[in-house]
């Protein structure tokens, strides 16, 4: 369905990406792990043109398109096919959780006010958050937040999702409401592409794990098997590190 | 103070506060109206990056901000004429304001656009909605919010500066107060007279800022 061949871009004389594959079919959950610096956030706003890529391909829907060529109209067209969730929510602070979720269907898409309110409750709902409709960005906790910015995705029914760290600027308690959002739009089978830190939810439910570090694609694989038996020295490194981290310090 | 000056500044109070009302104030309205449209055009070209119009706009800014308003309106009033282009004491005031206040407000609006989280317009993009869209849904209302203060600062400038259209003719309220003083030789009170209306008009100014900005704060 979606494909990154060969994507490289640079900023400055930094080289950020050296050259990406990515593949996504219809209904996948890849998450995209690795050290802070290897592309990963890159990649993503790459793919959804908040970067310009250098050089490289895409084929969306067995359409393909040069990454550095690509006009103003492709983008406008192919931006309305994806959702993108970022670290930072980016809410619209004058709109309501409401308004910022609907928002996208009214101004972009034309759809007439009380079909895009309509659709825009329900899309609410599926957050946990349809009590909320009314309120401004500054009245929810981060978590909240993010749920709406996970509603806005969603509304416009794309065919694929981008999440940009969705969880990482969250306080640790207000995680777990968000990644269960996030599972259960997996479980219907919503098309998604993360780039995340968080092990355990890559590792219960992606369906494809990608490990970046460099600018460049190291190993992936099945969840299973990047991290349980990684091929790659730089792949254990940095699941070792994780670990360390993350384990209770020892009595 | 004796009884004649509070007699004079009884009498000669309408007859400084109705060029207050006929002049100063639509000449403060007209030009601060028109000057806000030109300071949105004028932020909205730098910030959109347009080649040739910003610096254009940069250009119209910096000769604004660096000559004196009395100059500006004396060269408009007295030195068009020498061109061939003459035109009346209102209008040549309307345009000396309007620019100026156009150049000053044009950067407090360029502030408050950049000001708004840079995020906001890359999810209104990822959402499908072009530039324009995000500007005039998005961007520009939470950057009138920011610029309100600001701006009423330069309301409240514009209202006492109208007074140095006096010396272009337009019998606004300082002229006025002027004919008066000249006539009746109560200097220091038929000044302080005028001041106390100016001081008045901004009163009024104050109040509804402060009103307004209780109402902006629902987000």
């Amino acid at each position: 369905m979606l494909e990154i061949k060969n994507m490289k871009k640079s900023f400055g004389d930094m080289e950020v990406l050296r050259g990406v594959d990515i593949k996504v079919e219809k209904g996948d959950v890849v998450t995209v792990i690795g050290p802070s610096g290897s592309g990963k956030t890159t990649l993503l706003r790459c793919i959804n043109f908040l970067e310009r890529a250098k050089e490289g391909e895409m084929i969306f829907d067995g359409v393909h398109y040069q990454l550095n060529a690509i006009g103003r109209k492709d983008i406008a067209a192919l931006r309305k096919k994806t959702g993108f969730v970022f670290q930072n929510y980016n809410l619209f602070r004058n709109k309501t959780a409401l308004q910022n979720v609907t928002e996208g269907l009214v101004v972009a898409r034309k759809v007439p006010k009380d079909e895009a309110r309509s659709a825009g409750l329900k899309a609410l709902e599926k957050v946990g958050l349809a009590n909320r409709a009314d309120a401004y960005p500054h009245q929810l906790s981060g978590g909240q937040q993010q749920r709406v910015a996970i509603a806005r995705a969603i509304v416009t029914e794309p065919e694929v999702i981008f999440f940009d760290e969705p969880t990482s600027a969250l306080d640790p308690e207000l995680v777990g409401e968000v990644l269960n959002v996030m599972r259960n739009l997996a479980a219907e089978g919503m098309t998604m592409l993360i780039v995340t830190h968080e092990m355990q939810f890559a590792r219960n439910v992606a369906s494809h794990v990608v490990f970046m570090d460099q600018g460049l694609v190291v190993e992936e694989g099945r969840p299973e098997e990047i991290f349980e038996s990684p091929r790659e020295a730089r792949t254990r490194q940095f699941l070792q590190f994780i670990m360390d981290r993350e384990a209770p310090a020892p009595q | 103070m004796n009884e004649r000056v509070w007699q004079l500044l009884l009498d000669s109070f309408w007859q400084i506060l109705l060029p207050g009302i006929r002049v100063t104030i639509p000449l403060t309205l007209v030009s601060f109206s028109l000057g806000l449209i030109i300071a949105l055009l004028t932020a909205m070209v730098q910030v959109a990056n347009i080649p040739v119009v910003k610096q254009i706009a940069r250009i119209y800014v910096w000769i604004i901000r660096g000559t004196p308003l009395l100059v500006q309106l004396f060269v408009i009033f007295y030195g068009l004429p020498s061109v061939g282009i003459i035109l009346d004491a209102i209008p040549s005031a309307i345009i000396v304001f309007s620019f100026n206040t156009g150049a000053y407000a044009s950067e407090t609006v360029r502030a408050a656009i950049e000001a708004v989280p840079v995020g906001q317009i890359e999810a209104g993009y990822c959402v499908g909605m072009n530039y324009l869209q995000i500007m005039g849904r998005i961007v520009l209302p939470q950057a009138l919010r920011t610029a309100f203060p600001p701006l009423s600062n330069s309301l409240i400038g514009l209202v006492k500066d109208t007074s140095l259209a006096a010396n272009i003719t337009v019998v606004e309220m300082f002229l006025a107060g002027q004919r008066i003083a000249a006539n009746s030789l109560e200097v220091m009170a038929i000044y302080c007279e005028v001041a106390f209306v100016y001081l008045l008009f901004c009163t009024v100014l104050t109040k509804l800022q402060t009103y307004c900005e209780k109402r902006m704060k629902t987000y």
